[in-house]
This record gives structure tokens, sequence and C-alpha cells, in this order.
């Protein structure tokens, strides 16, 4: 029997060190078409294809019933106020909602709530043990940091992809390294990238339970990332490759007029590839979670039920059981005991259902 | 069935979190009692057409599944798959990020790594994985797919049975996914194959057949509400009589048959009583809606709406304007999500609530037309409509309980609150730690149809939590009544306190309002309606109760 953690650990190591390797060496034996054009389109199209496939997998299914997650007072009596975070915690109407997703797809909400609960000896309690909770904000800023320094890497390399480039990317650039101590510029944001993935690795590593449960599905997007932002690392920092040539490249995918020139190095061809392979992995992984939070009923939703009727498409009539069963068991003793019945007890009985 | 020992608290207390050294798809669960809710008797499946009644045991090998129960579960899990989007973007969406992991109550208080909720869906994902992912087809159990087999499904069983539907997992889910609604389809494909917890089915059966849980019959139900009429009369000298099934009245009052069946619960039935004889309320019960719980609802989304449907249906027999509702946890639950959807309709033979004391137009209940004993309390409260003498609950010193229903999926919050406010004296009421209240409320660790004696064991570890929290305020504060506006809780809580806590007691809040209310032809108080002595009436009332 293998050892779950190790097969769900090392299978998608071994796989994204195998493809860099197949990146590299491929680079290198003259097969730049493949790394450099075949691959970033082919997964273009699988990454639009299967993005819009899910999601009308997805949306083929109804929602039945109207279930948000409430986390606040919801709307009552005119007198009994709500402040607008509440609002948004329990949402009254569209707008609500609105702000609602705004707030978890922005602000990670949510997360922004979690806490963290241990067992602690307490000797003073006749059981011995105290639960204590508190608020944990690490894993919110680790998961926000990777997320939002990831948007601004993407936004920088835009300037492969514009020809001059757009204005707002300077200024992204100016930003985002003005803590200047190296030559080139270090870009905060790829640091702070890299250092939120390193923390979600190392949580699922050392947290036992984390551990327990984590899966090939979750330590190889991870992997993919850190190799995606270290080669983009090496690229920008040490081994440095011809970046009008890169930008050559990058340009002639866009306007779909693709060339290959000289001077690119095998090491950027393995980072496009792992870009290239993200792409094509996304619909078809747990990364689905980006577009998926927005369809999530217990979050799109407003709690008005008792207000506005929700319909569900498959609502089927269904057999109950009706009042005249029950007096038809009953009426003798219902007579008897003083409750109103429909039918007198000297009517005849049977023929009523 | 053998008598289940619970270990004492100090044995529970001690959970160990280490998960075990085995992959999980190695480990198997194991049945001892105390863990696990018996099978459902052959007889109750029978009474309401539910597929494959036979009499099985739970630790027994064989589970007498029909031959081609596979076939059946996979069909099923496709079809619920067809009609809910919840469940295929909860089984596509999860990243395993672990946040809900230490939210369960079951987790913190079994320390089994499959109650984390992220393990517990994945129990169901993994063969969602296997039969209609690719990737699972292709890479089993690389892609965390697996095999359908016995095991898997009575591990389902097992751990679907450690999810009381409570949804502080949902709270806290960066994507909003929902355990509760993943335990709920879960049970529904067991029972497809005739899989079913007793607890639940007799109770559903009992509804169906006869009004209420309990298996009471209309008779039976007009003596309960009678006697605790006679009790009312006992203690105030004020006579609360009840109509039954009186058409023409103006609201139909629906409650959970814990509110008449037992104590404490029927303490807070008293308190109904009493309020609506203080307002002359025009309102009649029904022996035919008898039951405001639906445990129909913990087994599947149908067997909710044949049980909720009683609701409207009886209101339209008796021609009432609406309905007012009583304490409860999830039948508020199923009101307010599920209810009209249910009826695929506002039903317009009712009109939109209006108090007929304050005239209050209960424009959040304009479709649903039906209020929580709570709102309309408040709004009685609000336009001082009540006279109270407070002193009457000077000997409660109170903690409120946010029932799991009530707070994570309807939003009820501030209204207990601003009636516990008014009821007690100044400075009785105490709020438990913030995370373990409101939306982040523990469960009581035994609702959705998990309340059975024989599952005791888990029940108490499940509550740990919510009892521990209390433990605090009983500690700091001198706490010594846990109030709640839930039937269940107050039928499960008071077995969990006095476990973790005992001396502590369990209260509905409309009991409060019963115990301050002041009539102007009653009689002296001298005890509230527990029959205990009121501060400054201790002597008075014998030995037994001295302080």
């Amino acid at each position: 029997m293998t050892d779950f953690f190790k097969m769900h650990f090392l299978v998608p190591l071994a796989a994204v060190l195998g493809l860099m390797a197949m990146a590299y060496f491929g680079a290198q034996a003259n097969l730049q078409w493949v790394f450099g054009v075949a691959a970033p389109y082919l997964s273009v199209l699988l990454f639009v294809e299967g993005l819009i496939y899910r999601i009308v997998y997805w949306a083929r299914s109804p929602v039945p019933f109207r279930i948000p997650t409430t986390c606040a007072q919801n709307r009552t009596l005119p007198w009994i106020e709500k402040t607008v975070g509440e609002k948004l915690d329990n949402p009254e109407k569209f707008s609500h909602v609105v702000g609602r997703m705004a707030l978890e797809v922005l602000a990670f909400r949510s997360l922004f709530r979690n806490t963290r609960t241990e067992l602690q000896k307490h000797p003073d309690y006749p059981e011995g043990a105290k639960l204590v909770h508190w608020s944990y904000k690490w894993l919110w800023f680790g998961a926000i940091a990777f997320h939002y320094a990831f948007l601004l890497v993407i936004l920088r390399h835009m300037r492969f992809f514009s020809e001059p480039a757009w204005g707002f990317i300077h200024r992204l650039e100016s930003v985002d390294g003005f803590v200047q101590f190296y030559v080139p510029v270090v870009y905060l944001t790829g640091v702070a990238m890299l250092a939120g993935l390193t923390y979600l690795l190392a949580r699922r590593l050392f947290n036992p339970g984390m551990r327990y449960l984590s899966l090939a599905a979750d330590y190889f997007p991870l992997f993919l990332l850190l190799s995606i932002g270290l080669t983009g690392f090496f690229l920008r920092y040490i081994y440095r490759t011809d970046v009008t040539a890169v930008k050559e490249l990058a340009m002639g995918l866009v306007t779909l007029h693709p060339v290959v020139p000289a001077g690119i190095s095998p090491l950027f061809f393995t980072h496009l590839f792992l870009v290239s392979v993200l792409f094509a992995y996304f619909p078809f992984s747990k990364l689905m979670h980006a577009p998926g939070v927005f369809l999530s009923p217990t979050r799109n939703m407003a709690n008005n039920n008792r207000w506005r009727l929700h319909v569900n498409p498959w609502n089927y009539p269904v057999k109950f059981h009706t009042y005249m069963d029950q007096e038809n068991e009953y009426r003798e003793a219902m007579v008897e005991a003083g409750i109103p019945v429909e039918i007198p007890l000297a009517a005849p009985v049977e023929e009523e259902k | 069935m053998a008598k289940v020992t619970v270990p004492k608290p100090q044995e529970l207390a001690k959970v160990n979190y280490q998960p075990p050294a085995k992959g999980w798809m190695d480990v198997k669960p194991e049945f001892r009692p105390g863990t696990y809710v018996n099978a459902a008797q052959p007889k109750w499946l029978e009474m309401i057409n539910y597929p494959y009644p036979r009499a099985w045991s739970v630790p027994d090998e064989d589970w007498k599944l029909p031959p081609d129960w596979k076939e059946i579960i996979l069909q099923q899990m496709e079809d619920r798959l067809s009609r809910f989007r919840s469940l295929k973007l909860f089984f596509d969406i999860c990243v395993r990020c672990g946040a809900c992991a230490d939210k369960c109550h079951f987790y913190l208080g079994t320390g089994d790594p499959k109650n984390m909720p992220v393990m517990r869906a994945e129990l169901l994902r993994s063969v969602y994985k296997r039969y209609f992912k690719p990737a699972g087809k292709f890479f089993g159990e690389l892609a965390g797919a697996r095999d359908l087999t016995e095991d898997v499904l009575k591990e389902w069983f097992y751990y679907l049975h450690q999810c009381t539907i409570c949804r502080r997992c949902s709270v806290f889910c960066p994507y909003g996914i929902d355990m509760a609604e993943m335990t709920l389809l879960g049970r529904e494909l067991l029972a497809s194959v005739g899989i079913n917890i007793d607890w639940a089915m007799a109770s559903v059966a009992s509804c169906y057949t006869k009004g209420s849980h309990i298996g009471a019959t209309p008779q039976a139900f007009k003596d309960m509400l009678d006697f605790l009429a006679e009790e009312n009369e006992r203690i105030t000298g004020v006579e609360t009589p009840v109509t039954y099934n009186r058409k023409g009245a103006e609201i139909l009052f629906i409650t959970p048959s814990g509110d008449y069946f037992a104590d404490p619960g029927s303490y807070t039935m008293m308190g109904y009583l009493l309020l609506f004889k203080y307002l002359d309320l025009d309102y009649t019960v029904s022996t035919y809606a008898a039951e405001g719980g639906n445990f129909g609802w913990f087994i599947s989304h149908e067997m909710g709406k044949r049980l909720n449907i009683k609701m409207y249906e009886e209101a339209k027999r008796l021609g009432v304007k609406w309905i007012l509702g009583g304490e409860c946890g999830h039948m508020w639950r199923v009101c307010n999500q599920y209810q009209t959807t249910y009826y695929g309709e506002s039903p317009s033979f009712l009109e939109v609530p209006k108090s007929p004391i304050t005239g209050t137009v209960f424009e959040n209940a304009r479709a649903h037309k039906m209020v929580h004993i709570s709102e309309f309390t408040a709004d009685l409260i609000h336009n001082n409509k009540l006279k109270f003498d407070v002193s009457r609950n000077e000997h409660i010193k109170l903690t409120f309980h946010d029932s799991c229903n009530p707070a994570r999926a309807m939003g009820i919050f501030e209204e207990p609150r601003y009636i516990i406010k008014n009821v007690l004296p100044e400075g009785h009421f105490f709020e438990m730690p913030p995370n373990t209240i409101r939306e982040k409320t523990f469960c009581c660790g035994s609702s959705a149809a998990l309340n059975a004696d024989e599952f005791m064991e888990t029940r108490m570890k499940g509550g740990f939590p919510r009892a521990n929290a209390v433990r605090h305020v009983a500690e700091k504060y001198g706490v010594n009544h846990l109030g709640c506006i839930c039937a269940l809780d107050r039928a499960t809580l008071p077995t969990l306190v006095n476990y973790w806590i005992p001396g502590m007691e369990v209260t509905g809040i409309t009991e409060l309002v019963g115990n301050a209310l002041v009539f102007p032809d009653e009689i002296e108080r001298t005890t509230d309606l527990r029959d205990r002595p009121l501060v400054g009436f201790e002597e008075a009332e014998g030995e037994e109760e001295a302080e």
C-alpha cells in the first residue's frame, strides 16, 4: 500500500519537474515552435473552451432553493437597525448581494472571519480542558497576498503584449519597484507571490490535519505556480534572456503572426510552457473556485424568501397526509375530546376522501 | 439495544486531534455503541412509502442492500447533480484550504479528521470524481477518486450522521460551500437504498400519519395543551384556554411538539398561552398542523415538503388570516428558506400578517404570511403593549444560545435579545464569547435527527464546544440559565449541560415572558412557571428549594 501523503505530494512534484525538463530540453532540441507557439495557443484554446464548458455545466443545473448563509440580522421590524456591514452579511436585495460578492471576491470576506480553535488544559474546570477561540488572519493574509501579487504580476506582464506598453503598466512598475536595493529593480509583487505560495504550501505540509486531507490536486497547482514564479525570478534577476526577442515572440502570438526570434533562452521557454500548462489545467481543476464563487448560492442570493417568492423549476406535487385522512382516522376520539370535525359522527363516513 | 454508557467528562474532553498514519481512504469507521444512530425499522419506511424497508442493523457486516444498490446510488447522484447547482459547484470548487476544519463542533469534539467538513465532503466528492469526472476515471486514487463500495456507503452513513446541518463551516468557507447542503443530499442518496436512521424515520412517520413527531393523536395533543393551560391557571390564577381547529380564527399558531411534550419546552408553551391570553388574541391551534418542526427535511427535500405542506393546507381549511410560528430552529429554516418555494406560490388565501394589537404590518413576511413569535413579541414590547414585572425573573442569570438555523439560515439575532433585556432585571443577561455566538454560534450537537439516546457519546462530544462556552459564562458571571429559541435545543441542551455543567437550566425565551407578564386579575405569584420560588418567596415554598 502506497503512502497516501507521499503519493499525493511526490507525483505532482515529479510532474512539474518533468514538465520543466521537457520544455527546457525541448527548446534546446530546436522545438521552440512547440513550446513557444503551439503550446501557448493550445493552452489558451483549452482554457477558453474548458472555462465555458464548466460554467455551462454548472449553469445547466438550476438553483431550486434560495439558501444564502446569513451572517447577520435579517430584515425584520423597521426599528431594528442594520448597519451596512450587516446588510452585506445578510443581504436583503440585489444591491446588497453585489456588495457581498464584491467583498467576498475582492477582500476574501469569509476568510477574514477565520478563527482558530484550540483545546487547552484548564485545571479549574472539572473536565480539565477548555476550548479557546481566537481570530486568525494568517490564512487570509497569505491568500490575499498571493492572489493580489499574482494579479499585479500578470498585469505587469502586459507590457510584453502591448506596443507601445500601456501607460498603467509603467506606473505599476515604478510603484512595484519602489524599494530599490538591487539592480535590476526588484518587484515586490514577485516576492510577495513567492512568499504567499510558500506559506500556502508550508501549511499543507506542517499542519497534520492539512497534510492528511491534501490531495495531488492541491499540491500540483502550488508546485506549478511556484515553478512559474521561480523561473520568472531567475529570468529577471539571474539568467537574463533577450527581452526584445521575448517581446517579439509575445507580440507575434497576440497578433496571430507567430514568430520565434533567435536568442531566447531555454529557461524562458520553460517559463512560458509552465504558464501554458497552468492555463490548460485551470478549467479542469479546483482553480475554478475563481469563477465558481460567483455562482455560489449561499453567497449570491438575497435572504428575501419571506417577501419574494423563489420558484423551483422542478417543483412537483407530493403525496401528503391530508386533514381528512386524519379526521377519518380519529373522528370519534376528536368528537369525544370536543375538537371540531368536518363530518359529524352521525353522517356517513366511508365515501369521503 | 445495549444501554449506552458515556465516559466521564474528563475522559471525553481529552480529544486527540492527531490524524491516523494511514491515508483516509484506508481507514474504516468503527461502529461502536454510542457513536451511531440505530437503523430505521421497516414499519416507519412503509408508513411513508420509502424504498427498501427491511430489518437491518448498523454494526452488522451485511446491511442487506438491494442487489443493484450501486447503480441506484449513482443514478440518484446524477439526478441530484442535475437538480442542484449547489452540489455540482460545491463538489468542484473546494480548494481544501481547511478554513472549515476547526469550525465544526463534531471535529472539535471528536478529533476525527473525517469530521472536518472538508473531509466529510471529500467522502462524497471522491465518489463523484470517480464516476462523473474524467480525471477521477483515469487517475483514480491519485485524483482523490475511489470506487463506490459498501465500506464507502457505511462511511457515508457514519459521517453524514455526524453533521447537524448547522452551517457553521459555510460561514467561514471563502466560497460559501455549505456542508449542510451536501449532508442533506447525501442522506437522500442513502435513503434511496433504504439506509435511514430510526430516530429520524420514527419521527417523520409519526408526524406524517398522526400530526407530530412524538406521535400524539389529536386527542392526546389536546390533552397536553389543556394540561399546560391548567398549570397556568394553578400558578397564575389566569385561565388560558386553548381552542382547537377553530375555523375563522384570525391566527393559526404552530409550534414544534417539543414545546408541549416535555420539560423544559412545556414551560415555553405555557408562556405562549399566557401571552396570547394577555392579548386576547384570536388564535387557534390545529391537531393536523400540530408540528412546527420538520424531521422530514432532515432526510430529504421531498419529505420536508410532504410535512411542511400541512401548515398552509390547514391555514386554508381553517380560513385564518396568517400563521404565527413558535420558537423553533429548523422549523424556521424550512419556513424561511423552503416553505413558499415548496408551495410554489405565496398562499393567496392568507393575508399579509398584521399584528392585531399594534397594527404593525410584517412587511418582511409579505409572501410567506407567517411571523416568528420573537418578531411578534418584540413588536409588542416596542409598542409598550406588555406589562412586565422583571423581578419575577430575578433568580435567572441568562446567556443566550443562538440556535444554528435561525442564526445562519435566517438571521434572527436581535429580537430575542431585545425581549430578554426587557423581561430580565438589569444586569442579568450575559453573552458568551463573541466567537461562539450569533453567526459563529456552536450547535447543540444533537440536531438534524441525531438526538437519539443511543448516540449519546457523540452527542456529548459534538456539544462540547457549546457547553464549554456556557461553562465560561457560568464560571465568570454565575450564569445559571441557557436561553434559546429552539425546541430541539430545549430537548437536547438539558442533557448536554447536565453532562458538562450540572445545575445549568435551559429555557425558552417566551417562558421568561410568561414569568414576567403582569395580569390585572392574577393571583399573587410566588413561583415561576416551573414552580420554583421567586426571589423573596423562598421560605414560603418550604424546605426543598433552600438557596
